[in-house]
């Protein structure tokens, strides 16, 4: 089998650069996201439809980064 | 040509399509998100999870070498193996293993560019059930650990007192600069934030294309040129627990050429917990003024 419809986008998120990344594999719709750097995985999603996918994987990178505490430096 | 020092250890994703389930070569996924194996994975590849399998689980350590024989020899792997190995995140954990396997002596491994990044987005070939590695027929040997590709502690400090060596910290600029700890969503943390004094700031992620590859030599020549590394320069490379700067590592051993280039494995998840050790905050100067 082949992943389908492979995209990527960069999107942010409460002023963290976030990269979304989705494909098709056997019907079901992959996604993940990820801080741009350093590129930890914050969410990876199956769902229906990449919308759906993406926009799940999204909220959970918000969930993650709003728990990120930044400090003055 | 590509021009890299080293172009033998890095593999097209048209190679391995093509020699993923040859007798000789053993291809490895090694991913930060150990579940992104079973999503699907290069044709003939097996896993590795670099949080049980590439470290001591009990003392905070590398492998061990008879855990590193009996890790290969459970892959199926040989002294005389080809090993390739990709990952997630433009091979960060495949890194991580390369660095190891560099350390115990194995003689030919290589990692695919662009990782499994790329491989996707190529829309390549994936197989959802695990591959069954049969074990080597003879046990795997690995070579005393090499140390000289590895820093620890005491090293780092002699070289922040000296100069002795050019410090790289590869991690993002907001835990360079000490506004974060830990990247969003990763555990592992510290007590304070910041750098290492005199360090240098090149994120690994600058070493990367967008499609996961690496960038051209002369990219790579001018990035880190512009700190000061040249063939010539003893470097520390560092990050958080040291698979970033593993990357990081490769870069300047392999593709550059810097003949005296370490990994501090111990990174900020060491230095930044340590009693009394020196911390500098803030963001990097600009290439070339760092102390």
């Amino acid at each position: 089998m082949k992943p389908e419809h492979y995209s990527e986008r960069k999107v942010e998120i409460d002023g963290w650069p976030v990269n979304v990344a989705s494909y098709q594999l056997e019907g079901k719709w992959h996604a993940k996201a990820d801080n741009v750097s350093p590129g930890a995985a914050l969410a990876r999603i199956v769902a229906a439809t990449r919308e759906e996918a993406e926009q799940k994987a999204l909220d959970r990178a918000r969930e993650l980064l709003s728990r990120t505490k930044r400090r003055g430096v | 040509m590509s021009g890299y020092a080293h172009d033998e250890v890095l593999v097209s994703t048209d190679w391995v399509a093509s020699h993923s389930k040859d007798l000789k070569v053993r291809v490895v996924e090694v991913d930060v998100d150990t579940k992104a194996y079973d999503e699907g994975h290069v044709p003939g590849a097996i896993a590795w999870a670099w949080n049980t399998q590439l470290c001591d689980t009990v003392v905070r350590d590398i492998l061990p070498k008879a855990q590193f024989e009996a890790l290969m020899t459970q892959s199926g792997i040989g002294e005389d193996t080809t090993v390739v190995l990709y990952g997630d995140n433009n091979n960060w954990f495949a890194a991580w293993a390369f660095w190891q396997m560099k350390i115990y002596g194995h003689q030919d491994v290589r990692i695919m560019n662009g990782g499994r990044k790329k491989w996707l987005s190529e829309q390549r070939d994936l197989d959802t059930a695990p591959t069954v590695a049969g074990p080597s027929a003879q046990p795997y040997r690995a070579k005393d650990a090499d140390l000289s590709l590895r820093a620890f502690l005491p090293q780092v400090q002699q070289a922040m007192k000296t100069r002795s060596a050019i410090l790289i910290d590869v991690r993002s600029p907001q835990e360079f600069s000490g506004e974060i700890l830990a990247p969003p969503g990763l555990p592992e943390t510290c007590q304070r934030g910041g750098h290492i004094p005199g360090a240098h700031s090149v994120p690994w992620g600058k070493a990367c294309n967008e499609d996961g590859t690496f960038k051209t030599v002369d990219e790579l020549k001018a990035l880190y040129g512009a700190e000061g590394v040249t063939p010539g320069a003893s470097v520390i490379a560092y990050c958080r627990i040291g698979e970033r700067s593993s990357h990081t590592w490769f870069v300047l051993k392999y593709l550059l050429g810097v003949g005296n280039v370490t990994n501090y494995d111990g990174s900020w998840t060491e230095w930044g917990n340590l009693v009394g050790a020196p911390v500098e905050k803030g963001a990097a100067k600009s290439a070339g003024q760092a102390s």
